[in-house]
């Protein structure tokens, strides 16, 4: 029986086993600001990093996404950089930290930058590190105690992995995004429903895909609680990836894509499960509950709690989120719109969303915001007027970081405020205390900000 | 961190669903740079509701989370184990956890116990008849017993020994430095390698 190719990258990356777990060796190991106590615990331990030049850390989840030339409010803040930036110096990891151009979230910077490559073994301190399978790497998020042990040696003790396909077929109809995908496959698969799994995204929907919907798509393995979500490198990921700065070049650039072209799922080999998506009948989604699994088709509605499966929890959902049942998606008014984040702040998400902004004007009432993913992708968009077409329009246009979509720093929707997001996470308060957060695509949120509440956004293209 | 064979203890009652690592520490509490102080603020924002279970004093003092499917689903944020442990629970029952959660509780000490539905259910009622009822998670059985019925429970085998030993993955790895290091020498050339020089 042939293997999947979670199974390759996982074998050819096992170094032996210890009492029962496999150790994995960990080619690139990306670190924030929120990951202080690990540093604490190889001081404890009087031990270095051990691969500094496979560490790379970034400054994101708790930046300010305004002025930067203004001090950091938070004390708390401030501190946790500062102490992030001493770690990095003392141990001599690379910072893509404030003030430099390379800053950004996390799980864009490693992509944009050639550093997320097929056939790696990656962690991240973060639960949507799986974003960095778009390329074909196995890339696990982690707890502190682990990005200590990764530090310290460069390895992980893991357990074994169960082995899930999500097979995706057919064409998306215009205004059906990755996203749409990505919330269709939560749903399928349940929230945490994937649990123990590995997820490999097969399918022409995925081939069709640009590395841009494949990292939006690879993100939501997390929503789907599975330990990474992968895509079988190809022709899209080698052209994404050459002449990027850290990706190999001339000779090892030939060597390392005849390596990288292997890197697929035997005909023979056996997954533990298998789903499958009919991505035609897709339409654009909006969540409309506290758990990402919780969706409907913008011309649907939201349903009533005897409707569903479990009454308390839908019932519980509803009413955080001032609803009652029964509404039309269109009908939802929106406070604020967020479009940012690790789902959904690549260039080609804010070109998307400026499409539909442009010549328009922000709703009278609605706060709108665009936060890009990373320096990079905010020097593109400046360069293709992007940020110009989103101000006209009304859009807040901000600086890098995770921003509205954990609300760590100022940039949170206040309570009862119904916010259309692009990022992944529709928790009770995540958005800020009593904030009501309705997930979507980069489109359906620069539409929805535009009408003052959800659209069909085929409807206005 | 120090093995754990068995917890005993009373029960706090929390029936919900996809309990996330948002709600058991808020994000607001994340910008501190220890690892200790985050048991006064272990589900703030439900906290403030006074008829959240956690205000409720007939539950003070539970060592034993008896909360429903998907525990410690989202952020991968250790920090929701630390308070956990912190406030005084030594132990979370739940007919299923997230991986990263379990993962974390395998690191500091915190029992993540997965019972089939009827024992949740048993337990609730449990705990609902008998505030004062005591349970009894036995690692090295993987049993839970309460006052009226005993139940195997499913753990990580490679989770349970971790705990049950207080295993520190440091020192295991580390005495694995000679393969390490000869794994090491077998990797591409063109390996990723980031110099720090030019990176800021
Ligand atoms: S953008 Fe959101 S989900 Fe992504 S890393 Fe930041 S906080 Fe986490």
């Amino acid at each position: 029986m042939g293997s999947t190719l979670a199974q390759k990258i996982w074998d050819q990356h096992r170094i032996g086993e210890v009492r029962g777990r496999d150790l994995l060796y960990i080619d690139l190991h990306l670190v924030h600001e929120l990951g202080s106590q690990a540093f604490g615990g190889l001081d404890l331990r009087g031990l270095p990093v051990r691969r500094p030049e496979q560490t790379v850390a970034t400054m994101d989840h708790n930046v300010p996404t305004g002025d930067r030339t203004l001090p950091i409010a938070d004390p708390l803040a401030a501190k946790q950089l500062q102490v992030l930036r001493d770690n990095c110096e003392r141990h001599g990891v690379p910072l893509f930290g404030l003030g430099s151009a390379r800053q950004g979230i996390v799980h864009v910077i490693g992509p944009e930058a050639g550093l997320t490559q097929p056939g790696m073994a990656m962690a991240c301190g973060d639960s949507h590190t799986a974003t960095h399978g778009a390329l074909g790497a196995l890339a696990f998020g982690v707890g502190t105690s682990q990005v200590e042990h990764v530090l310290a040696t460069q390895c992980l003790l893991l357990s074994p992995l169960r082995q899930l396909a999500v097979d995706i077929e057919g064409a998306l109809a215009p205004g059906v995004t990755a996203k749409d995908v990505a919330l269709a496959v939560v749903a399928t698969v349940g929230f945490g429903g994937a649990a123990g799994h590995v997820i490999e995204y097969r399918g022409s929907t995925v081939r069709a895909m640009s590395m841009e919907g494949r990292l939006t798509l690879c993100n939501m393995s997390a929503e789907a609680g599975a330990r990474a979500g992968l895509i079988a490198p190809d022709a899209t990921t080698f052209s994404f990836l050459e002449g990027r700065t850290y990706a190999p070049s001339g000779d090892d650039w030939t060597a390392a894509t005849a390596t990288w072209a292997r890197l697929r799922t035997d005909d023979d080999a056996e997954f533990d499960s298998v789903v499958r998506i009919d991505a035609t009948t897709l339409e654009p989604t909006v969540t409309w509950g506290t758990t990402p699994a919780m969706s409907a088709p913008v011309s649907g509605r939201v349903p009533r709690a005897e409707e569903t499966a479990s009454h308390s929890q839908t019932e519980r959902a509803l009413a955080y989120m001032g609803l009652a049942g029964g509404e039309r998606i269109v009908d939802l008014p929106v406070d604020r719109v967020f479009i940012g984040s690790c789902t959904n702040s690549r260039i080609e998400d804010l070109r998307a969303a400026a499409a539909v902004a442009a010549g328009q004007k922000v709703a009278a009432g609605v706060r709108a915001m665009v936060v890009p993913g990373s320096m990079p992708v905010k020097a593109q968009a400046e360069r293709e007027g992007l940020d110009a077409v989103f101000r006209e329009a009304g859009f807040e246009w901000r600086e890098p970081g995770c921003s509205m979509c954990l609300g760590m720093n100022e940039d949170v929707a206040g309570p009862g405020e119904r916010c259309a997001s692009t990022s992944n996470r529709n928790f009770e308060g995540r958005q800020g205390a009593g904030a009501r957060t309705h997930l979507v695509s980069p489109e359906m949120a620069a539409a929805a900000a535009v009408a003052g509440h959800f659209v069909d956004v085929r409807e206005v293209r | 961190m120090a093995g754990v064979r068995t917890v005993r203890g009373r029960m706090m009652p929390l029936e919900r669903d996809d309990v996330d690592t948002d709600q058991i520490m808020p994000k607001q509490f994340l910008t501190r740079v220890e690892r200790t102080g985050y048991g006064a603020h272990v589900f703030h924002d439900w906290r403030q509701d006074p008829s959240f279970v956690f205000n409720d004093a007939r539950f003070a003092g539970a060592s034993v989370l008896v909360a429903g499917s998907n525990f410690g689903s989202g952020s991968s944020r250790e920090h929701a184990v630390w308070g956990l442990l912190q406030y005084g629970f030594e132990a979370v029952v739940a007919p299923s956890f997230s991986d990263i959660f379990v993962g974390n509780c395998a690191q500091s000490g915190l029992l993540p116990v997965r019972v089939q539905h009827e024992t949740y259910r048993a337990l609730l009622a449990t705990v609902e008849a008998d505030p004062g009822a005591e349970v009894v998670v036995d690692l090295e059985d993987t049993r839970v017993d309460w006052p009226a019925g005993t139940a195997t429970f499913d753990i990580d085998p490679m989770v349970r020994e971790a705990l049950l030993h207080g295993l520190d993955d440091v020192n295991l790895i580390l005495a694995e430095e000679e393969h390490i290091v000869a794994y090491e020498r077998r990797r591409p050339s063109w390996s990723v390698r980031v110099p720090v020089e030019g990176s800021r």
